[in-house]
């Protein structure tokens, strides 16, 4: 079987964010990056077929030089390959963009599913996903929480998390699926892991090796600010009696809820 | 110069920071507190590759370098010290001799499941009479036909409890120092090896600390490392190695220690405001960083000499020194920060104020580093 | 092109989600700046009474898209439909719920259309012709203002609670019945079942108040605190992460960067540190209360009202407190 990864780089969600004073963007330098965290439970969902089915697991990232770093974390996991499209004029690439990019890669190698992160933790935009299955051509998948493929490879069982229950989904491969955080527990790099990592080759190609003319966004960052500051409010310590009564006037007086 | 560390360096950094963070950091007090020995942690740590870093690929060990090899064990020591000593002394004091002085075949035999974590190795060179001045050791081997009898007792044998892999040093010879010492494989399931008393101590609790008597051991000859009278030379460039994963440890201590005083200066208020904005505070933080960062440095460079195999006996005692000091240094500093809350247990400071003592102690006493650089120094001259 | 809004109508068992009537009103104010019309677009199996409910909600007019092979909803099924009808109907802006249904839909429908698509919106507008919408990026540490510009369709998705329920208009707007080519070969993937979680709450996105536990609750039986306290002021219960990496309570509970992003009226916190992860998916709550012993709890660095004691005295005592308060108001 043969399984595509699409890996994104995203800050770490523990660092903290320093936006740019001209709000049109934030600043990278002293920035850790890190694989976008769902992806490692992709990464996780590729390498698991593969030690079920056999076969070959390719990353594939769209992004900066820096990018690199978030493959060889995936081949560190135990992927085969990766494939990173770097490219100036990708910079302002929006999602639809880049699964344009991802699509046209995607095409030339042979692949029975390709799994993704259900979003990315930066923009948490959700939308590479489904777009690539669009240009693929191929059914999709969303937030997919449980997997299973029959035992000939050729169809998915999946369980979606909607509101209020689970869906269960029979998707024929090739397909997309997006996955959510409860799939699996991803694996460690581990580090005999990273040795390999380190001597596997990463392709990398450009936009024009891609067969791709630079992007035109529909959706533009205008102005990235920081979000209005929450004030600490009032504190109760005290007698648990009082603090009863000071969360019923709350309730009742500011939020109004009773 | 480059200061950087490179990709794989970050990686294993990134790496192990998370297994630390998520599967031992949540652990790490109940560990303390317990003192159990974290055997399912110790299999985690060997299915990444920690149990053998530096053994080369080909003995099943993960084939890194010595700066990748701190940085790991800094990782480890900054979420739980305890369990960290226990890796670092199969890595730095039984693997590290047999990759260097082992025979491909004893290699074959003990490297692969000491990786793999189906063995755990301990180091038994300490004896009741023979603790800084470890040359002075008095166990016995006695060439008996193809085997060696042991007789002696080790003492503060870390991981003795649980270890079937043992570097004995015994004396071989009558000539004085080192050159009348040899060093052993020995297996625990050797006759006449057993466990003698386990230790209460102060700190790293999860690590046990053991004695281990040698009651007429019968050791074969095939298990002699190196050759008879290397055992002074083995267990000096073995103890090099060794001081780095000590000094990593204290570096990893000291870190924690910032990183909880740091978290606790922005939240704890006083006075109406952070106790972080008070200069009393920020100058402690800003001293315990500083040093922490000179630690490390030291510990890289000694790291960078010894995978280039440059001699480095005084930049290993340099860095195990100033890192030991300076997590002792740092923790209690974090303890004062913390004031009351640090003097109580449910806040991580007093245990890092207990564990970094044994740094100062183990591996060579800070008097005894600081009479290493000095020899250095005179020698020099 | 057309100046028309669009509102994707999401339903369950003959009713329009809250979702989509929130989009309404969000829609109302679009349709206003764009001078088209608000049209509401119902696809699915007998819609005819979601169809007439959103009629009195403030569209101008609603499309029944009924056919038998748009119930359940079907990736291929609805990207068909919808994108027929735009292409017919050419309309401006399309406004999609933040739902697993529309997270699914919008982006593909995007790339079919050549559209141009904004997700997570927490506010959407119509400025000089081009369609601006705010949304949370990095863990809702900063805030984005993002235009997408260009002609063609716009597609916005929008986070639950951000807008208020559109109110019942005077006049039911008319319902024309969209006409649906679908052939059932179009469907690639089959919905095999819909396994409901039985919750006697309200859904977690929805609630007016969230009662929320973390690691403090020590253990899953005591979760059944914040269930009587939820039920007594008609909320949800949710979690942070710990008590689900735990098994304390399902995936479905959990409140953050790796789960649900909340904006109740109300929102207690019980035994929840405030790690910024979980900050990430309840800080736009309009008001947080917090109960934690660690007086030195992040948590209460948001909170508009924190209480440093022990939530498992003072949980019960407020669901009491509560109940009686609702019996005599």
């Amino acid at each position: 079987m043969h399984i595509v990864v699409c890996v994104k780089q995203v800050p770490d969600t523990e660092a903290p964010i320093r936006i740019r004073p001209d709000g049109t963007g934030i600043e990278e330098s002293g920035l850790s990056f890190v694989m976008n965290y769902y992806d490692e439970h992709a990464t996780e969902a590729g390498l698991r077929l593969r030690e079920q089915f056999g076969g070959t697991v390719t990353l594939v990232s769209v992004g900066p030089e820096r990018a690199r770093e978030a493959l060889r974390t995936g081949l560190a996991m135990g992927a085969d390959e990766a494939i990173l499209v770097t490219d100036p004029q990708l910079d302002r690439a929006d999602p639809v963009g880049v699964a344009r990019v991802l699509a046209a890669v995607i095409r030339t190698l042979p692949y029975d599913v390709v799994l993704c992160g259900k979003i990315s933790t930066d923009d948490n935009a959700g939308i590479v996903g489904p777009a690539l299955a669009e240009y693929l051509g191929v059914p999709q998948a969303t937030a997919v929480a449980r997997l299973e493929v029959d035992a000939a490879g050729s169809r998915a069982l999946v369980h979606r998390e909607v509101e209020g229950g689970v869906e269960v989904l029979s998707v024929p491969l090739p397909a997309v699926l997006t996955v959510e955080r409860s799939l699996n527990e991803p694996r460690y790099p581990s580090l005999p892991g990273i040795m390999k990592a380190k001597r596997t080759p990463i392709r990398t190609l450009t936009l024009a090796e891609v067969g791709l003319a630079a992007p035109a966004p529909r959706a533009v960052l205008a102005r990235l600010e920081s979000p209005p500051a929450r004030r600490a409010g009032r504190i109760v310590q005290g007698d648990a009696d009082d603090a009863v009564r000071e969360i019923v006037r709350f309730l009742r007086e500011q939020a109004r809820v009773l | 110069m480059d200061f950087q560390l490179t990709d794989e360096h970050r990686m294993v950094q990134a790496a192990v920071r998370e297994f630390a963070t998520r599967e031992i950091l949540p652990r790490a007090a109940d560990l303390d507190q317990t003192g159990a020995f974290p055997a399912d942690l110790i299999r985690r740590a060997a299915a990444l590759g920690l149990m053998g870093m530096i053994v080369p690929e080909e003995y099943g060990g993960a084939g890194m370098d010595a700066i990748s090899y701190v940085i790991a064990q800094e990782e480890l020591a900054r979420a739980s010290a305890g369990l960290q000593t226990i890796i670092t002394v199969n890595n730095s004091l039984v693997c590290d001799p047999l990759v260097r002085f082992g025979t491909d075949e004893q290699k074959r035999r003990y490297l692969p499941r000491l990786c793999s974590g189906a063995s755990l190795g301990c180091y038994c060179l300490t004896e009741p009479a023979a603790g800084s001045d470890a040359m002075a050791l008095q166990t016995t081997a006695r060439r008996d036909g193809d085997h060696w009898v042991l007789r002696g007792t080790k003492v503060f044998v870390t991981n003795g409890v649980e270890a079937d892999v043992c570097i004995v040093y015994a004396r071989t010879g009558p000539e004085p120092g080192g050159r009348g010492l040899s060093a052993f494989i020995v297996e625990k399931s050797f006759p006449g090896i057993a466990v003698g008393k386990v230790e209460k101590k102060l700190g790293i609790t999860c690590s046990s600390t053991a004695e281990i008597v040698l009651d007429d051991c019968r050791v074969p000859a095939d298990n002699l490392l190196g050759e008879v009278g290397m055992g002074g030379r083995i267990a000096l460039s073995t103890l090099d190695g060794g001081r780095l994963g000590i000094a990593a440890q204290a570096v990893g201590i000291a870190r924690a220690a910032l990183e909880e005083a740091t978290a606790y200066a922005a939240t704890r208020r006083q006075f109406g405001r952070p106790i972080g904005e008070f200069q009393a505070i920020q100058f402690a933080l800003a001293d315990m960083a500083t040093r922490i960062e000179a630690a490390r440095l030291l510990l890289y460079r000694a790291a960078y000499l010894r995978q280039r195999g440059v001699r480095h006996t005084r930049e290993a005692s340099m860095a195990k020194l100033f890192a030991s000091e300076t997590a002792m240094w740092a923790a209690h500093r974090a303890v004062q920060i913390f004031g009351g809350y640090g003097y109580v247990r449910g806040y991580p400071v007093e245990r890092y104020f207990r564990d970094a003592k044994i740094t100062e102690i183990y591996e060579g006493t800070s008097e005894i580093q600081r009479l290493v650089i000095a020899r250095h120094l005179v020698q020099a001259t | 092109m057309g100046a028309d809004v669009w509102v994707l109508v999401e339903h369950s068992q003959g009713s329009p989600k809250r979702i989509s009537l929130e989009l309404l009103t969000c829609g109302r104010d679009l349709a206003r700046a764009t001078g088209g019309r608000l049209v509401a677009v119902v696809p699915g199996a007998g819609v005819q009474p979601v169809a007439r409910a959103v009629a009195s909600r403030g569209a101008d007019v609603v499309y029944a898209a009924d056919h038998p092979l748009l119930e359940p909803y079907t990736t291929d099924g609805y990207t068909t439909v919808l994108a027929d009808a735009v292409r017919e109907e050419e309309p401006a802006v399309l406004l999609v719920g933040s739902t697993a249904q529309g997270r699914d839909l919008a982006p593909r429908l995007a790339a079919r259309l050549e559209a141009g698509i904004v997700t997570d919106c927490t506010s959407v507008a119509v400025q000089d012709g081009a369609l601006v919408a705010t949304r949370p990026m990095y863990t809702r540490k900063a805030i984005a203002t993002v235009r997408v510009d260009g002609g063609g369709l716009r597609i916005a998705v929008v986070l639950p609670a951000m807008y208020p329920v559109a109110p019942p208009a005077e006049r039911a707007a008319e319902v024309r019945p969209w006409p649906v080519r679908l052939e059932a070969a179009a469907i690639r993937t089959q919905v095999q079942e819909i396994r409901a979680l039985s919750r006697d709450t309200v859904p977690l996105v929805e609630a007016d108040v969230v009662v929320s536990g973390g690691r403090g609750l020590r253990g899953p039986e005591n979760f059944a605190l914040l269930d009587e306290l939820a039920r007594a002021l008609g909320g949800a219960v949710g979690s942070s992460r710990p008590p689900v990496d735990s098994g304390w309570v399902p995936h479905d509970y959990e409140i953050g960067q790796t789960g649900k992003t909340v904006s109740p009226q109300v929102y207690i916190a019980c035994g929840i540190s405030g790690a910024p992860q979980h900050l990430a998916g309840m800080s736009g709550s309009k008001y947080i209360i917090a109960i934690n012993k660690d007086p030195n709890a992040p948590i209460f660095q948001v909170a508009d009202l924190g209480v440093v004691g022990d939530l498992f005295e003072i949980v019960p005592k407020l669901s009491q407190a509560v109940r009686a308060a609702k019996a005599s108001p």
